[in-house]
């Protein structure tokens, strides 16, 4: 039985990374084949570096992802602390319900009803170009809001609300207590619910492709154009990179993630 | 007013602000026109008129049916048989199962795609062996095992979450009181990890059934699945009304089945997205 588990693991694994170990190998590859590897190279690497378009929307996707997910996350804190402070119950579920609306939703519809606004604004105020950057940020910081939201609210709850008691007893003002008191506690959740708004942004595809303007192409709008008609090598070069980027990120979070863990239990033990 | 309340109040206010502006106002666009026509009038046609797409209907709920029955039964002994692996070993097997999910779906499929088509590897190998090609990409079970492909972690990982979560007395318990191994799965591991299977259908479910891209890619065009249909009306702003209707029937259907499915999960636990 043992056996048998390890064969299936291994097996779904093998069948899960073979066909991105392929892309990257051929990556590689002299020619412009996937069937035959002639030689190592690094031609499509160095056509794809050429490439402006490419290098101008990894700039777009990188403004995007660092500009929405801190705006995501400022709106997103200060709605968890609202909405854990709320003692309307109808309002907090009200709210609590609009804000999970881009999560249940297919992505594409929040593209499409997006787009919509985006165009009918667009037409209301009689701007020439209604799509592009700006829609693309709106889009980004809605969608990116429920995540933030989800991560930080949890955190308000768990907290202790005699510190912030303590807090206000000592002299301190609402204000004071949220950002002296307050905001440190649920800082893990402000985090994780950053770096998730952030890479999420980095990864969106199809919100993007409704709300987006030719003149304004991210990363993965860009792989969409140069995949929709022909196999385009330097594209196999392009997606390693990124893939590579992504592994590099997730081994990094888990070291500093351990990391953080074995200080906050030393701190403990020091405590206690 | 006690000093202070205002900045509690208040907190929440810019979210409530931006959720009705561009989460609220949108799906009343949706909803504006898809009861429009091009002039702005009042009209049932798009709605009734899309039984032009019953067959398109039908057919992604298929392929998202069969997409995510399969992801089901080869996602749940996964992630059974991940659990129940030692700690280090699992902390590996977890990070590799969420590799997939940070990479991005067009480079997924795409990669699926290189290996499928007729000019990809395995038309290559099959070649260098002496055997006729086969045409993969283009059929309805290459779509579908693009579906498979790029949303089985999202099956994964949900089920894993609750199956790690769950109480190790209660397997334990479930032994002494006599017990064997496949009543301990059937009759404890199962009914406990419900939650976790629901929120892996929704993950699975709803991308393939709304999907575009998989299906131009691996469909080669044959196929028209709702995605496809919904994309194509927004290319031309005539068609915009149309494109309308069809996302509202489809966010109708999904809102329903989800609330649904929740009423049988009763939590409002959100799986494991985050981890």
């Amino acid at each position: 039985m043992k056996i048998l588990s390890r064969i299936y693991i291994a097996l779904i694994f093998f069948l899960l990374f073979a066909p991105i170990i392929v892309l990257a190998v051929f990556s590689f590859n002299t020619s412009g084949s996937t069937t035959q590897f002639a030689g190592l190279s690094f031609k499509w690497y160095a056509e794809l570096f050429r490439d402006s378009v490419a290098i101008k929307a990894l700039q777009n996707s990188l403004f995007l992802a660092v500009t929405s997910s801190l705006i995501a996350t400022v709106i997103g804190t200060l709605a968890a602390f609202g909405i854990d402070k709320m003692r309307n119950r109808k309002l907090k579920g009200a709210i609590k319900s609009v804000t999970n609306i881009p999560m249940m939703n297919p992505d594409i519809v929040t593209g499409v009803s997006m787009m919509l606004l985006f165009v009918a604004l667009g037409s209301i105020l009689h701007l020439s170009e209604s799509l592009g950057r700006t829609s693309m940020l709106i889009a980004h910081v809605t969608f990116n809001l429920p995540y933030v939201i989800l991560s930080v609210l949890p955190k308000f709850k768990q907290m202790d609300p005699h510190l912030s008691e303590a807090a206000l007893d000592l002299g301190c003002t609402p204000t004071q207590t949220f950002f002296r008191v307050e905001l440190p506690s649920v800082m893990s959740g402000v985090v994780s619910g950053l770096m998730l708004a952030f890479t999420l942004s980095l990864d969106d595809f199809v919100i993007s492709h409704f709300v987006s303007s030719p003149d304004f192409v991210t990363l993965p709008l860009y792989v969409y154009n140069q995949t929709a008609h022909e196999v385009k090598y330097s594209m196999y070069a392009l997606c390693t990179i990124i893939v590579a980027a992504v592994l590099v990120l997730l081994l990094l979070i888990n070291f500093v993630g351990s990391d953080n863990r074995k200080k906050k239990s030393k701190r403990v033990i020091k405590e206690v | 007013m006690k000093p202070g309340s205002f900045f509690k109040k208040a907190a929440a206010a810019p979210h409530i602000i931006w959720s009705v502006m561009f989460i609220v106002f949108p799906l009343l666009f949706v909803i504006y026109f898809a009861f429009t026509d091009n002039y702005g009038n009042f009209t049932f046609d798009n709605l009734t008129g899309l039984s032009v797409y019953t067959n398109t209907f039908i057919l992604s709920i298929g392929f998202a049916l069969i997409a995510t029955v399969v992801c089901l039964l080869i996602g749940y002994p996964l992630a059974y048989f991940i659990s129940r692996t030692d700690p280090t070993k699992q902390k590996i097997l977890v990070l590799l199962i969420m590799l997939p999910m940070w990479i991005n779906l067009l480079i997924r499929t795409y990669s699926l795609m290189s290996l499928l088509d007729n000019g990809g590897l395995i038309n290559g190998l099959l070649q260098t062996f002496g055997l006729s090609k086969i045409k993969m990409v283009g059929t309805s079970g290459a779509v579908i095992l693009g579906m498979i492909y790029d949303f089985l972690p999202y099956m994964v990982l949900p089920i894993y979450t609750t199956m790690s979560k769950l109480d190790k007395r209660y397997i334990e318990a479930a032994y002494d009181l006599g017990c064997n191994n496949r009543q301990v799965i059937s009759k404890v591991v199962m009914p406990l990890t419900v939650p976790g299977v629901i929120s892996g259908i929704t993950m699975v479910f709803v991308p393939s059934i709304s999907t575009f891209y998989i299906s131009q890619k691996l469909g080669g065009g044959t196929f028209d699945l709702i995605g496809d249909t919904i994309e194509r009306q927004f290319q031309n702003e005539i068609t915009y009304n149309t494109g309308a209707a069809i996302s509202l029937i489809m966010m109708v259907l999904i809102l329903i089945s989800l609330a649904v499915m929740n009423k049988f999960a009763d939590s409002d636990e959100e799986g494991g997205i985050i981890v």
